[in-house]
Formats: C-alpha cells, sequence, structure tokens
C-alpha cells in the first residue's frame, strides 16, 4: 500500500483544520472547515467543473500550440549552428520574461472581444520554452561514434535529421511536454485573470469572483479542482510518454 | 578500380593532427602507414599515441593539417568498428544493421536482406528483431560488426572493439573476424587495421603488428607475425606467438617514456 502513507497524512491534516476552525470559533469567511468546503465542492460542481473544463481546454490547446511552435523551431534552428546561437537569446528572453507583464500587450494584440484567443497564447509561450529547449538538447544527445556512423556514409542532414537525431531526441521532449504541462495550466489561470475569459468562464474567474464575494469555501473549492486538474494533466503526459518509451526500448 | 587494387588501400604520409584551441595546442604525428589491400595489420602504443586519430584519419572523419592522405576505398567500402557497439537503442538489430546500406543509397527491402545475411554470418541470424537493450555485451559487439560488414567493406577499422569484453567473447569474436575475412573472395579482398591495447591480441589476429610511439605517435617499427591465417586450433602454444608477443611487447616498451631511476629516489 503506498497510497496509504499521504492519504494518512492527509486525513490527519484535514481533522486537524476541521477541529481548530470548530474549536477556535474561525469565521468561515476567514478560514472555512474541509466540510464546508467539501459542500461547496458538492453544491457548485456544476459549475465549477464546467469552469475547470474550460481551463483544461486551454491548457490542452496551448500546449499543443507550444509543442507545434517549440518543437519546430527546434528542429529548424538545429539545422545550422549559427541560427541556433541566434535563435537562443531570445528564447530564453521569452522565458524570463513573466507572462502577467506581456499579458497586456497580447490582449491588445487579440482584441479585447477576443479573451479566449490571449488566454491560450499567453499560456503557449510559457509552456513554450521547455518544449523547444528540451528538443534542441535531444537533437544534440545522439551518441557521438553514432554521429560518425552516419559521418561515415555521408549521410545528409536529412537522414541524419530523421534517423538519428529525432528518435534521439524524443525522450528530452516527452520530458519538456510533461514540464510544458504544469506551466500551460498555471499560464492559463494567470492570463485569464490577467485578461478576462469572455464568454467562457475558466477557474481563474471562479477564484476571482468567490474572493470578491467573500465565499472563501468557494474559493478554496476551485483550488481544489486546480490541483486536480495540474495533477491529472501531469499524470497524462506521464503515462503517455511511458508509453511511448516502453514501446520502443 | 584495377589502378586501386594494385596499390595501397589507405596511405598516410606525414599526416599531423592539431588538437585543443589556440592556447594550448596537442598534436598528433607526423603518422606515417600503409595498409594494403586484404591485410590485417595491428595498431599498437599507449593511450594517447595517435592509434584512434591514425583509423579516423584512415575513415576520412578526421582532416590532416598537413602531410598527405590517401585513401582509395569507394565511398561506403570502409568500415567502423568503435570501442562501444554505437547501435541506435530505440532500433532492432536488423535495422541497426541495414542503416549503412540505406544511407548510401540501397532500398529497403535489399537492405534488410542484406542486413539479416549479415547478421547470419556473425551467428545473430535468430536475433534480427532482438533491441540492443535484449542483447548481451558479445552480441552487442557481432551486431556492430554486422552493420561494419553490411557493405561488404574494402577497409573494415576497428578501434579497440574488444576491450570492454570478458576473454571467452573475445577470442570468439577474433575468430568470427578471422572467418569473415577468410571468406571474402581473393578479388575483392578486406583489409582489416586492428587497435589493441593488448600485446597478445595483436599478433594472434595481425599479419603485421605496428607499434605507434607513446610521445607522439610515430611508427616506432613494424613487425610481420609468422603463420597463416586464421589461426590454427592451439596456435598459442607455438612458439610463433609467444616469439612474436616477445618482440611487441619490447618493442613498445622501448617506445615508452622512460620511467624515472629508481635508485635514484633513495638518495
Amino acid at each position: 500500500m503506498k497510497l496509504l502513507p499521504p492519504l494518512l497524512l492527509i486525513a490527519l491534516l484535514l481533522a486537524i483544520w476541521e477541529a481548530s476552525c470548530r474549536l477556535l470559533h474561525v469565521p468561515t469567511y476567514f478560514l472555512p472547515p474541509p466540510s464546508a468546503v467539501a459542500l461547496a465542492l458538492v453544491q457548485r460542481a456544476p459549475v465549477l467543473f464546467a469552469s475547470a473544463l474550460q481551463t483544461f481546454w486551454m491548457a490542452i490547446q496551448a500546449l499543443i500550440v507550444s509543442t507545434v511552435l517549440g518543437g519546430g523551431l527546434a528542429v529548424a534552428v538545429s539545422l545550422s549552428g549559427a541560427a541556433e546561437r541566434a535563435v537562443r537569446p531570445l528564447a530564453v528572453a521569452l522565458q524570463v520574461t513573466p507572462i502577467v507583464a506581456i499579458a497586456p500587450l497580447v490582449v491588445i494584440w487579440a482584441g479585447l472581444d477576443n479573451a479566449q484567443l490571449a488566454v491560450v497564447s499567453l499560456a503557449a509561450a510559457a509552456a513554450f520554452f521547455p518544449i523547444f529547449s528540451g528538443v534542441l538538447t535531444g537533437l544534440k544527445s545522439a551518441d557521438p561514434d553514432l554521429e560518425r556512423v552516419f559521418d561515415l556514409y555521408g549521410a545528409d542532414r536529412f537522414q541524419r535529421l530523421a534517423r538519428l537525431r529525432l528518435p534521439a531526441a524524443l525522450p528530452f521532449a516527452l520530458e519538456g511536454l510533461r514540464v510544458a504541462a504544469g506551466l500551460a495550466v498555471i499560464g492559463a489561470v494567470v492570463a485569464e485573470f490577467v485578461s478576462g475569459s469572455g464568454a467562457a468562464q475558466g477557474l481563474a474567474w471562479r477564484l476571482l469572483e468567490a474572493g470578491n464575494r467573500l465565499r472563501t469555501a468557494e474559493l478554496l473549492a476551485a483550488l481544489v479542482w486546480l490541483a486536480v486538474l495540474g495533477l491529472m494533466l501531469n499524470a497524462g503526459v506521464s503515462a503517455l510518454s511511458h508509453a511511448i518509451l516502453r514501446r520502443r526500448a | 578500380m584495377a589502378d586501386s587494387e594494385a596499390g595501397p588501400i589507405a596511405r598516410l604520409l606525414g599526416a599531423v593532427v592539431r588538437y585543443g584551441e589556440a592556447a594550448r595546442p596537442r598534436t598528433i604525428g607526423p603518422l606515417d602507414l600503409t595498409v594494403q589491400p586484404g591485410e590485417i595489420l595491428a595498431l599498437v602504443g599507449a593511450s594517447g599515441a595517435g592509434k584512434s586519430t591514425t583509423l579516423r584519419l584512415m575513415a576520412d572523419l578526421e582532416q590532416a593539417a598537413s602531410g598527405a592522405v590517401a585513401l582509395s576505398a569507394a565511398r561506403g567500402r570502409t568500415a567502423f568498428v568503435f570501442q562501444s557497439p554505437t547501435l541506435m537503442p530505440w532500433a532492432d538489430a536488423q535495422t541497426n544493421v541495414a542503416l549503412p546500406l540505406e544511407l548510401i543509397g540501397v532500398p529497403r527491402p535489399e537492405a534488410r536482406r542484406r542486413a539479416a545475411q549479415a547478421l547470419a554470418s556473425v551467428g545473430l541470424g535468430d536475433r534480427l528483431t532482438a533491441r540492443p537493450s535484449q542483447l548481451s555485451g558479445g552480441m552487442a559487439m557481432r551486431v556492430s560488426l554486422a552493420r561494419a560488414l553490411v557493405t561488404d567493406p574494402e577497409l573494415l577499422l576497428l578501434d579497440e572493439p574488444f576491450a570492454a569484453l570478458d576473454s571467452i567473447t573475445r577470442r570468439a569474436l577474433i575468430e568470427d573476424l578471422h572467418r569473415v575475412w577468410a571468406a571474402r573472395s581473393p578479388d575483392r579482398p578486406l583489409a582489416v587495421v586492428f587497435v589493441t591495447h593488448d600485446v597478445e591480441e595483436a599478433v594472434y589476429l595481425a599479419s603485421r603488428v605496428v607499434v605507434l610511439s607513446a610521445a607522439d605517435g610515430r611508427t616506432v617499427e613494424s613487425l610481420s607475425v609468422p603463420g597463416a591465417l586464421p589461426r590454427p586450433a592451439g596456435w598459442r602454444l607455438d612458439a610463433a606467438y609467444r616469439q612474436g608477443a616477445e618482440a611487441v611487447a619490447a618493442s613498445l616498451a622501448a617506445a615508452m617514456p622512460s620511467p624515472l631511476p629508481l635508485e635514484g629516489a633513495g638518495s
């Protein structure tokens, strides 16, 4: 039973939390007891589920966009040393710039009435770097003696890419994807805080709304959903990468 | 092709290779070596004597800063076996062995058919679909040897290929190499250059042993080893084998930088 120790710890912490709220008469708008959070999870389930689905969908779209752009750019750049030296500083600049800081710009570009596009773009920007960096590192990770085998038989750069560098890059790309999945969820929430969510309201909207109305139990319930979302996405990508790597190993 | 068959298959004349940055340059050579078609040549020398550099020059994987390198093998007819099997871990044995043929433009079905033949020739005809991770070190090295042989090379270069294997496996692979070498038709002979640290291995394997200087890779001595290849059973008990090994060992010792005099240490 590997699950038993963490479950016991969680149960213990929840019990302490519940007991202290009741014994110390903590106001529920300040810190609701776990029972109140559970009640909010049940009562607001349809709304929270719809919002979680919305945030999930935004994160998935962002992940697809950043995989295509980050992976594609890494492959293109790897074909020329000069191109890599030119692009790397720009990619790092994008990585170290907080997405909150570029959000107003992206909202203007996407159009104020097109908040979803802005959210996806910002989340994709957040998820871009690990994929770009992972693929680029992976493309250069092949055994140097194996590279020499390709030299020996006069392989052209596309043979080298298809037969050696892309397969060598796959584990690195999948690890980049795993990191990017977490960043895409964070990016989707932060971007929605900053740019609003238009007609479809994600978890960030629920968090803001519950906070403004001092519905603290609902706020915590939304946070629970957010954590579940991140864990699910991470587990999904891990399972995908295990399946792919096991099939070829 | 008649011209190239008459002359050496590879020839280094005063080839010098420079490594490292401009501040701390490291020079190997001048290297002089001639490899005749169909001969088996062992290259021995201390670590850093330039054995690997010599092989890479003959494979055209390295450029000489000065001197001449003349290579007469056709494109794709020079093969290289590295210290480790260097197989693609994501591909099965047959795909790994078919790779050189596909890279030089042989259609995939024919490449795979010839790869299966090459694997059979090293005793792995039943392991076509095995991944490198499913093979022992000796079997992985056999796959690597099959990959080198699949293009019917004229020149086979081996860089301490069996150093990581146990001595039983090593002996079996040397017999394999002799068998493959002897099976080639006389009009398309296979020249082998084999780098090793092991004096006995060099003498057993080769008809000629070249000793490189530890300091800069210059050739110190070229000793011919008597006796037929492949070696008859029990040849390791033969006087020619023992004498050959002693001669190479003596030449190698002379090529080493002289050790500090021990008697001077106490005074």
